[in-house]
């Protein structure tokens, strides 16, 4: 009986988030009162799989096979689907990244189980886990029950603090799966990026950041004339960068850039996580929203609950007046 | 080539939410609803294919009596037909049941390519897709930009995390999630809109489906970080900002 945790790596390197899902597992396993594995899967794992071994776990598992050498869902599935089946285990706890949410969902099918994603809190209730889950983008919770065993969980980025390594030594083992190439069905390529960005929002001090609320590209110099009497660089989520209303290099957020500026001016953003995930580390946020239950006001320091087109030209009005 | 696309009808997006009564799922009968914006992406993606290649586009939609208006909208859009599985409540359906019951519909379809959004908007399970291919035995890919049909294979653009892109070439038939925004979406046309009303809606009960996950609770989310909300007009607000940013942030 345990907790495993699948840890994510690629080319070598850690995703951080992988230490998040290990302190969700281990908060599962602590209340189950189970032991914690942890799993990471590649060609060749071994360092890594040492290195996971300072955390807090009981043992370290390298799921290894050069099939595994590219993540491919049907090999990643086989291989853990291989794994789950070895031992009793009670739950399997995953960071919620891009390539989770590509196979998690396929594995816990194998299990005819349900994939509980992107949870932010576990609480145990009566003997169980009650996952807490966001519904509608952050505007309502739900406790949410996952029936039989094993449960498949993933947790939302910053959801839980990472758990530091110990310097203890667990238990390193290989397991190898049995994979045939044939069974993989796609085949990736190189992954690549596109053209080199331009605009470095990584530094800026002062971010005007636009969201839906603008409602027309039209409008956008609402915004503008606020960055520039700000002296602010100005940054959008994602939709007004898929309408092309800006460029796609002035995107905040976990598809776009990660920012930490010492006020960040959210403007007409209702605060869906992956927006949220590129802004966290700003000193001081300032939303304005005409939603009072935008969970962006979750985020900010100062609110206001208001027409953007009302109260921004208002700001630039005073910020104008303050800098006279 | 037969494109199926599975589309979600959801509350629409800038909607008041009210729990119901048993605390387990939102109070509908106030809301009005609209297509899963996500899915109304790969709907747009699955007739652009069309008009490229020949074929058909079906749409596939679970849900009560009124998700016919989000089939509707769809045949107008230039879907060529329709399934409507009755669902009485697909309120807090788990992706596993749902997927079950989709794959159920499909039987007979033999489709080459299922597209579907990435995510839905009010569950944000983001699984449905994932999980028709499994049932299904097919090959998928998540988080698609781009598709570009070959003989009995389609390679795909797929969305890396920070900026980071990476193109697969998958056998057919394949279920792809579309990622939101890749298009810019059409609207429906009169003649479109007419057309519509001659189009085959198929409907079909649901499969029987035990549920994987049950939703025990809904609730408004309690604050963790105290904001503090400014009031009065825009003037004073803005006002009471800038001296935020003079004497707090420091920034003016």
């Amino acid at each position: 009986m345990s907790v495993l945790v699948v840890l994510e790596q690629n080319a070598g390197k850690w995703n951080r988030m992988s230490f998040e899902a290990l302190a969700a597992g281990k908060t599962i396993a602590d209340a189950l009162g189970v032991p914690l594995t942890a799993a990471v899967i590649g060609a060749a794992v071994d360092s890594l799989a040492k290195e996971a071994a300072g955390y807090p776990v009981a043992k370290v598992i390298a799921v290894q096979h050069e099939l595994l050498t590219h993540y491919t869902p049907d090999g990643y599935t086989s291989a853990l689907e291989q794994l789950v089946k070895t031992g009793k285990t009670e739950a399997v706890v995953f960071p919620h990244t891009y390539q989770v949410r590509d196979y998690a969902p396929k594995l816990a099918t194998r299990f005819a189980q349900a994939f509980v994603s992107d949870v932010v809190d576990i609480k145990p209730e009566n003997g169980k886990a009650s996952f807490i889950r966001q519904l509608f983008q952050g505007k309502l919770n739900a406790a949410v029950e996952a029936k039989g065993e094993p449960q498949f969980v993933s947790v939302q980025a910053g959801a839980f603090r990472s758990l530091e390594a110990t310097g203890a030594a667990a238990t390193v083992e290989t397991f190898v799966p049995q994979l045939d190439a044939s069974k993989i069905r796609s085949k990736p390529e190189e992954p690549f990026r596109e053209a080199q960005r331009s605009v470095d929002l990584s530094a800026a001090e002062l971010i005007v950041s636009v969201g839906r609320g603008i409602k027309e590209k039209d409008n956008l110099h609402v915004v503008e004339e606020l960055a520039e009497a700000l002296g602010a660089e100005l940054a959008a989520s994602r939709p007004i960068c898929d309408n092309g209303w800006l460029p796609m290099e002035r995107q905040v957020g976990s598809s776009g850039q990660t920012v930490s500026p010492k006020v960040y001016f959210a403007i007409g953003i209702s605060g869906a996580i992956q927006h949220l995930v590129g802004m966290k580390g700003s000193k001081m946020v300032v939303a304005i929203n005409k939603d009072e239950n935008a969970p962006i006001f979750e985020t900010a320091d100062y609110g206001i609950v208001g027409d953007l087109f009302e109260v921004v030209p208002a700001l630039v009005e005073a910020v104008k007046k303050a800098k006279a | 080539m037969k494109i199926i696309v599975s589309v979600k009808q959801v509350p629409a997006r800038d909607s008041a939410l009210k729990v119901n009564s048993d605390g387990k799922w939102l109070d509908e009968s106030d809301l009005t609803f609209e297509m899963n914006e996500p899915d109304a992406y790969a709907l747009e993606e699955a007739l652009q294919l069309r008009e490229k290649l020949g074929g058909e586009v079906v749409v596939l939609c679970a849900g009560p009596e009124r998700v016919t208006q989000t089939i509707r909208e769809a045949l107008a859009k230039g879907a060529d037909r329709a399934i409507h599985v009755e669902v009485s409540a697909d309120g807090g359906l788990d992706a596993l049941a749902t997927a079950q019951i989709l794959a159920k519909a499909l039987e007979g379809e033999a489709p080459d390519l299922i597209l579907t959004g990435l995510q839905s908007e009010d569950l944000g399970y983001g699984q449905t897709g994932v999980v028709l291919a499994e049932l299904l035995g097919f090959a998928h890919a998540t988080i698609v930009m781009e598709v570009e049909p070959l003989d009995a294979t389609v390679r795909v653009k797929r969305e890396l995390e920070d900026g980071w892109f990476q193109n697969v070439v998958l056998p057919l038939p394949a279920v792809l999630t579309i990622q939101s925004g890749i298009k810019k979406l059409r609207y429906a046309t009169l003649m479109g809109i007419k057309k519509a009303k001659t189009k085959e809606v198929r409907t079909i009960p649901a499969a029987s489906t035990t549920p994987a996950a049950q939703i025990d609770k809904v609730y408004l989310p309690q604050r963790s970080k105290q904001s503090q909300i400014l009031t009065g007009d825009p003037k004073e607000v803005a006002k009471q900002l800038v001296e935020k940013l003079k004497f707090e942030a420091r920034v003016i």
